[in-house]
């Protein structure tokens, strides 16, 4: 027996983003994209919505909901655009969950509410700028001295850190070495504003431009020692599983940019017309169309089998990282037919196709590049390096 | 606290293309996507508001077809309390004094109303009459096309926006209030919400249940049906001007000639 039919409750949710994507976020993205702004408005709107507190208990002010019910919230907002979609990935997916796997009850109770209800955001600062794939390259460093942690070093292309209600980041730190002299990496919640903590402008980027990512920078940071997240020595650990849930929702929110793809070109095509015909009579276009159509179904049954298995308690780190691999690969593909289809109005940033194809290209890079997929894909099967 | 019944009507997406029936021209429900209609989304909200700044209890009431219940359930979540849905086969083709008979019987089978808020005009039939009809079988006054309500006690004020300008209305409890397009922004429901409504009670109700005969109501008896619909024409082609260096002259000059300025 095999069941991927949707819950009445989920299909509701996803309705309801649906709508709030359409009405809400679609006449007011292109000029926010346009001039880099932060959307403030919308993820205050969203978080009425509640959509920050998803798969957060009721009792850290959730909504109770689980991972998949973001994923479909994610996979709706990209539809139409992704910035808006990133920022309640990372927010949720990186800022909040860590602290509500891993953190103690007096950090949940801190923290969590307010990044549960949207009012503030969280970073997670893992990538440095010597180290992207290759985490445990690790250099910031965090010493223990009295009751506080000392933190230098820096962290790069980190999403969320520097709005004006970002509240916090959690960033990885070597802590010390093991018995056999590998490094013991840490997590570490470093509140904003604390002396030491530099958050550098917003990089310019080619796309996911209404979202906020930037530079870090740790001189002399000194935070209280309970601002230890986890166990110590576990940072690593605890990232690798915080990612292999980040994959999921990835690959849901590629989806959605690859279904973008097909619910524009699909209007275009209707409504473009060319030696005296509609595009879409043409075998030319119908051809492009199924096949991005083709990309996105399959996609969507890979991140929803991930996403099954993740539920269940089931171990589902190939799966997840098979779902981001694939999903990342139609959104690349899709985006690139779509503009195509738009011929020259594809290239101009007025069409949501423009910016479908600026955003698809950090899918296959962020949250593990494509190549790291298959390393794992592979090391899943049993195939050691 | 103000006990508050919430007219709710599912309507085809504006987003999607609309159809009428071939055979009897009444509306094709499968030709597109079914939404609870924006102005009663207001109108769930302005009962919301009110219910969360004086208490009492919201009840979301809907006369429509079984899949009603998706339009009922979207209210549910916003946060009303629960919900009475007539669903009856005999209902098919009602014009707008039948459905406010059978809605007016359904407000009766509510206890203790005091108000009755509706929107001002579903997107589909757009007969925009239903509110001042049902006020006047409930005997309760009418204070429609609402952009504002304010509940003090049992007296009930309502500023009225009408192309003319504003009216300031006042009336006692019980009343009916219709709402229009500026009166609120209606809230998402939250995940939440979507999960606590599939918890609250739906009491559904066929026309016999509220001692009406199904002759009464439906196509066969309507006091009006509709025997055409066609979209508009297209706009006809507007005039060219050529811009030699006396475009803006010549602007003025059509202007004048149409009366606008």
């Amino acid at each position: 027996m095999i069941d991927l039919s949707v819950d009445e409750e989920h299909d509701a949710l996803r309705a309801t983003v649906r709508e709030f994507a359409r009405e809400e976020v679609a006449p007011v993205i292109g000029d926010l994209y346009e001039r880099e702004e932060f959307p403030y408005a919308l993820v205050a709107k969203m978080g009425e919505m509640g959509l920050f507190g998803l798969p957060i208990p009721e009792e850290h002010g959730g909504m109770g909901g689980d991972y998949f019910a973001l994923c479909l919230a994610l996979e709706e907002l990209a539809r139409v655009d992704s910035s808006v979609a990133i920022t309640l990935e990372a927010g949720v997916s990186l800022g909040a969950m860590p602290l509500y796997r891993f953190g103690t009850a007096e950090q949940k109770e801190r923290w969590l509410p307010p990044l549960a209800a949207g009012t503030a955001l969280g970073a997670f600062g893992l990538t440095e700028p010597g180290g992207g794939s290759d985490a445990g390259a690790t250099k910031t460093r965090a010493v223990r001295d009295g009751d506080s942690w000392v933190v230098n070093g820096s962290k790069s292309f980190i999403t969320n850190s520097g709005t004006d209600i970002t509240s916090l980041v959690t960033a990885t730190a070597v802590t010390g070495t093991d018995d056999n002299g590998r490094k013991r990496i840490s997590a570490i919640i470093i509140p904003s504003g604390t002396p030491g903590f530099e958050v550098s402008r917003k990089y310019s980027k080619v796309g996911w431009n209404a979202s906020d990512t930037r530079g870090l920078s740790f001189t002399d940071v000194r935070v209280p020692a309970e601002n230890l997240l986890g166990t110590e020595g576990r940072g690593y650990a605890q990232f690798l599983s915080t990612l292999d849930e980040g994959r999921v929702a990835i690959a849901a929110l590629s989806v959605g940019l690859a279904q973008g793809c097909v619910d524009e070109s699909l209007t275009y095509a209707a409504e473009r017309s060319a030696f005296g015909h509609n595009i879409g009579s043409y075998q030319a276009i119908q051809f492009k169309i199924a096949d991005m159509e083709v990309r996105t179904h399959t996609a969507r049954l890979a991140y929803y089998a991930a996403a099954s298995k993740m539920l269940r308690g089931q171990p589902f780190k190939k799966e997840a990282a098979i779902a981001k691999l694939v999903a990342s690969n139609a959104a690349m593909d899709n985006a690139r037919d779509a503009t195509q289809i738009f011929g020259g109005y594809g290239f101009m940033n007025e069409y949501p196709v423009g910016r479908f194809y600026r955003d698809a290209k950090i899918l296959e890079i962020g949250e593990g590049t494509s190549e790291v997929q298959r390393m794992l894909i592979a090391r899943e099967l049993g195939l050691a390096g | 606290m103000p006990n508050i019944v919430v007219l709710v009507k599912q309507v085809p997406d504006t987003y999607s293309e609309r159809r009428l029936s071939d055979s009897d021209h009444t509306l094709d429900r499968d030709s597109a996507d079914a939404v609870l209609d924006e102005i009663n989304e207001r109108a769930v909200e302005e009962a919301l508001l009110i219910k969360e700044a004086q208490g009492g209890e919201v009840t979301v009431l809907s006369v429509g077809p079984d899949r009603a219940t998706e339009a009922i359930r979207k209210a549910l979540s916003m946060g009303a309390d629960k919900a009475v849905h007539v669903s009856d086969p005999a209902l098919h083709g009602s014009c707008v004094i039948q459905t406010s008979k059978v809605i007016a019987a359904a407000v009766g089978k509510v206890d203790g109303v005091d108000l009755v808020i509706a929107g001002n005009e579903a997107t589909d039939g757009r007969s925009g009459a239903v509110p001042a009809i049902l006020a006047e079988l409930l005997g309760y006054p009418q204070l429609t096309h609402a952009r504002k309500v304010v509940i003090e006690g049992t007296t009930i004020k309502v500023t009225r926006e009408t192309d003319e300008g504003l009216t300031h209305l006042e009336a006692s409890l019980p009343a009916v209030v219709s709402v229009g397009e500026k009166i609120n922004e209606p809230r998402y429901p939250s995940f939440k919400g979507i999960m606590a409504a599939k918890k609250k009670p739906v009491e559904t109700l066929t026309v016999a249940d509220l001692g009406i005969d199904a002759g009464e109501v439906g196509l066969a008896s309507a006091t009006s049906t509709v025997v055409e619909a066609a979209p508009k024409p297209p706009r006809a082609a507007g005039q060219k001007v050529e811009d030699e260096g006396d475009g803006g002259a010549k602007i003025a000059e059509y202007l004048v000639g149409q009366k606008l300025i």
